[in-house]
């Protein structure tokens, strides 16, 4: 079984943090999806992140911190290098933005933080597209998690690009992977699991529902159904009808 | 002298960086820090001295995705 740098989840949803209404909404996010993964970030001090550091410790769940909104490989290094001390954790959720309309990774800035991180002995998690070559410059430098994009961050466009998730999905079958970016419905994440993705990554579609801890329950549901279909062995697609109901012993009328 | 800290010129007394944190106020926080771009451990804030014109980050726990 594919685990995140040793550790097993009891759900495969990661959660974000952000763009909630209240941080006591948030907390209500976590609490009814019993999500195990908490992304966080650093900003500069402006005197509210003891508080947020109390309420997310408090959630009792794993922190993942992102390098967010950094442009170049070193401002990323640098970035996690903070994190980890801060949050205490090696774990850290790599991104190098290389475009600022799509947030699409710099690929080239990406291997390059990837590889200097791993050799620090951090545990990356990159964000990163279905580009199977990018995914093996990235598992050579010592990724054994990749997080590609479902569609670019916030849009919640879902799964863009099936053929090519599920090429990548198929080309590394000892690489844990996390869909991260661009969900907007449970049906994207039952997706994403049912697909063989080991669990998903979300925010803006919790956070940005009416009812955000209501619908942070309802992606729990379809990670849990994503991956307990993933796990059955779905049947083939055909392109005819089979009937289901045994032809022979069929009435003569 | 006169460092930058988060973007903003301040004036500080002290020469090394964990006196100047105490001075900014920041003395029981938890803090992380950078100096011109590169990350200065806790642990090595004593022995890291400031200069006039040094860019100082001063980083804390905020909601990520």
């Amino acid at each position: 079984m594919r685990d995140f740098y040793g550790t097993t989840l009891p759900l495969p949803l990661m959660l974000g943090t952000a763009r909630y209404p209240s941080p006591a909404v948030m907390e209500a996010a976590f609490r009814q999806s019993a999500a195990p993964v908490a992304t966080v970030s650093l900003r500069r001090e402006q005197g509210a992140g003891q508080a947020f550091w109390d309420m997310v410790r408090g959630l009792g769940v794993h922190l993942l911190p992102n390098t967010a909104g950094c442009h170049s490989a070193r401002e990323a290094i640098t970035t996690a290098q903070m994190a980890r001390e801060y949050f205490g954790t090696n774990w850290i959720k790599l991104e190098v933005i290389g475009h600022a309309d799509t947030l699409q990774p710099d690929p080239f800035g990406l291997v390059e933080a990837a590889e200097a991180l791993c050799a620090d002995g951090f545990e990356v998690f990159p964000y990163t597209t279905e580009d199977q070559v990018l995914a093996a410059r990235l598992v050579d430098a010592g990724c054994r998690v990749l997080m590609p994009w479902g569609a670019p961050i916030g849009s919640g466009l879902g799964l863009n690009n099936l053929h090519g998730l599920r090429s990548l999905r198929a080309a590394f079958p000892d690489v844990a992977m996390v869909i991260d970016a661009g969900l907007g419905l449970p049906s994207h994440a039952a997706q994403a699991l049912e697909m063989g993705f080991d669990a998903v990554l979300l925010n803006t579609a919790v956070a940005e529902a009416r009812d955000p801890a209501a619908m942070a329950e309802a992606f729990a549901l379809a990670c849990r159904a994503g991956a307990l279909a993933a796990a059955s062995g779905p049947m083939g697609q055909r392109d005819m009808a089979v009937p289901s109901t045994p032809v022979i012993g069929k009435a003569w009328l | 002298m006169k460092i930058e800290v988060n973007g903003e010129t301040r004036e500080v007394a002290a020469a090394q960086l964990d006196a100047a944190l105490v001075e900014l106020g920041w003395g029981e926080a938890k803090v992380a820090t950078a100096l011109n771009g590169s990350f200065v451990p806790a642990g090595a804030r004593g022995a890291t001295t400031l200069s006039d014109g040094d860019r100082l980050e001063v980083l804390s726990a905020m909601q990520g995705g």
